[in-house]
């Protein structure tokens, strides 16, 4: 059937109407009105406590150990990540194989593994640690193990090796990203390969390599609570430590969450910042407020 | 210890029965060329028939499988000891190569330096050339080549011709002793041809030894001292370009002419 229209008229716009959405809506709502009021008349949390703790100098405290073992774990494991993903792709086999080996052991296991491995298992099977000439006597340097490895050094250790290896991954993608002809020209002019990667190939690669490096440090976030169980200060070490004298388990769990939640969610904004620069020309990096993009970025998380 | 007179008598470049495979693809099936120092040889020949190739063997990039090449009198990759080869380390490859310059047809401008920076990076890097002599010279040769006002911009904000030019200035920063351009035009829209060959004339006519691989044939005939033809991994003919892109002898060369021009 033939719709006539009159030239010059006016049209109302109907949008399609959402009423599954409208419905899903007041499900959701209903929902966590009654989680909120079982909530409150179980005492299952007791707001003033989490207030309470939520600047007390132990959380705090935890808080800054939480940042700063994030930070340095992800240092190490960028600076690991760079050298075997060089290793990985050398024409040098033996280099290759052992970097291959690398990422395939320590991608392979759990983190929480490892973790457990450098604060309990490297003590208890090497009772010192020694820096001297293999198969001889002479030692420049020894001390007991167990004064070294230490809560933050098996965090470090077992936090930033780990990164390390999903780091060469995504290091080694970077550098595939970068055109051989690049390579080329650089060898044209008499470059050696190591020239060659430090000025021409890693600076394009860092292009690809770095918001996926915002991505990981919003992991490493969450990931540095496993470092609680070598007895490491960070927050929910500390979160632990103070509900098991007071007892104030779920309220405890609450002020860890929101700081874990405040942290990933700052990072997020910063990760918007640093993707816009680099992730030039993708659609996407230009709509997104930094909100839209903190959100994203909270979701996809993996780990 | 050579004489003068000697070195005027030795070949820029000397091929001889040099064969490339890759797999079981045979590209290059002995190649015995010589190119005489100040000389322009261009290199023409249908696609796949191993210039390019040839090119990349002159400098190392690719490594031959049988035939040797000597670029100055020297063995291109390997030492000579009486009848022994040694294989050079990556060190003194790469020395040699500093001493041959490059031309891309796809320019590989290093993108995140400026036309300067480009310009600049390898003398210091394998040259050691101090940081400001390094740039004055580069400055001098983007005027060279016409780009003196470009000096701080990005490779991605000029124009196809423009990062030919800068290109060029880049390989002749290594002061090469040989210059080599594949295809250095093929990728630029035709009105910006003319100022990249112009930039090639003018090296010629300073006395650069130059290999060029170009379909461009009114350049090779002006310009060239020589012209080769291959084709199938073969030199089929070669000669002065008058004779060889006005007279072919051989029916190849015919039908390859026939078609492009
Ligand atoms: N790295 C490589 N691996 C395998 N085959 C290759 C490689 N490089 C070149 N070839 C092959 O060798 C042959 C000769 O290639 P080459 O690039 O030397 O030809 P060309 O004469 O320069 O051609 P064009 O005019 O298209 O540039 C082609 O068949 C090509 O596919
Ligand atoms: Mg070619």
């Amino acid at each position: 059937m033939a719709v006539d229209v009159e030239p010059g008229a006016t049209f109302t716009v109907v949008p399609v109407r959402r009423y599954g959405q409208i419905v899903l809506a007041l499900v959701v709502a209903l929902l966590v009105a009654w989680l909120a009021a079982a909530g409150a008349s179980s005492h299952f949390v007791n707001p003033a406590v989490v207030g309470q703790y939520l600047l007390n100098p132990l959380i705090l405290g935890g808080l800054a150990n939480t940042i700063f073992v994030s930070i340095a774990a992800m240092v190490i494991g960028i600076v690991l990540g760079v050298v075997f993903a060089v290793m990985k792709m050398s024409s040098n086999t033996v280099l290759a194989a052992v970097s291959g080996f690398y990422i395939w052991f320590f991608r392979g296991t759990p983190v929480l593994v490892q973790l457990i491995f450098w604060f309990n298992g490297v003590p208890a099977v090497f009772h010192d640690l020694s820096l001297g000439i293999p198969f001889t006597h002479v030692i420049f340097f020894s001390m007991p193990m167990v004064a070294f490895m230490t809560p933050l050094a098996a965090s470090l250790l077992g936090l930033g090796l780990n990164e390390g290896a999903y780091m060469a991954e995504i290091v080694r993608g970077g550098i595939l990203a970068v055109d051989e002809g690049q390579v080329e020209a650089a060898q044209a002019l008499g470059m050696v390969s190591a020239q060659t990667m430090r000025r021409i190939v890693l600076p394009q690669a860092m292009r690809v390599i770095i918001p996926p490096i915002g991505n990981e440090f919003i992991s490493m976030l969450k990931t540095s609570s496993l470092a609680s169980v070598v007895t490491f200060g960070e927050l929910l070490r500390r979160a632990s430590d103070i509900y098991s004298s007071n007892l104030f388990v779920v309220e405890l769990l609450v002020v860890a969450s929101l700081w874990y939640l405040l942290l990933t969610t700052v990072a997020s904004i910063g990760q918007y910042y640093v993707e816009k620069r680099f992730a030039r020309g993708t659609a996407r990096a230009e709509r997104e407020t930094p909100w839209q993009a903190a959100l994203r970025n909270l979701m996809k998380l993996r780990r | 210890m050579s004489m003068p007179a000697l070195q005027t008598m030795r070949p820029m470049v000397r091929a001889e029965g040099v064969h490339k495979r890759f797999g079981r693809l045979e590209v290059l099936r002995g190649i015995d060329l010589e190119v005489q120092p100040r000389e322009v040889m261009m290199l023409i020949g249908p696609s796949g028939s191993g210039k390019s190739t040839f090119l990349r063997c002159i400098n190392h990039l690719e490594q031959i499988n049988a035939g040797r090449i000597w670029v100055d009198g020297e063995l291109v990759g390997y030492r000579q000891v009486g009848t022994t080869l040694y294989e050079l380390h990556e060190r003194e490859l790469a020395q040699r190569r500093a001493e041959i310059g490059m031309v891309f047809q796809r320019f590989n401008l290093f993108p995140h330096m400026t036309a300067l920076q480009n310009v600049m990076e390898a003398p210091i890097l394998v040259k050691r050339v101090p940081r400001n002599e390094a740039a004055e010279r580069a400055r001098r040769l983007l005027e060279r080549v016409g780009l003196a006002e470009k000096a701080d911009v990005y490779p991605a904000q000029l124009s196809g011709g423009q990062q030919q030019r800068v290109a060029i200035a880049r390989a002749l920063a290594m002061e090469p002793k040989l210059m080599l351009f594949d295809e250095p035009t093929s990728a630029l829209d035709p009105e910006l041809v003319g100022e990249v060959l112009a930039v090639m004339r003018q090296l010629a006519h300073d006395g650069m030894t130059m290999i060029v691989v170009t379909h461009e044939m009114q350049f090779a005939r002006e310009v060239g001292d020589r012209v080769v033809f291959m084709d199938g991994g073969v030199v089929v003919e070669q000669g002065p370009p008058e004779e060889v892109l006005a007279n072919p002898k051989h029916e190849r060369t015919r039908s390859f002419l026939a078609r492009i021009l």
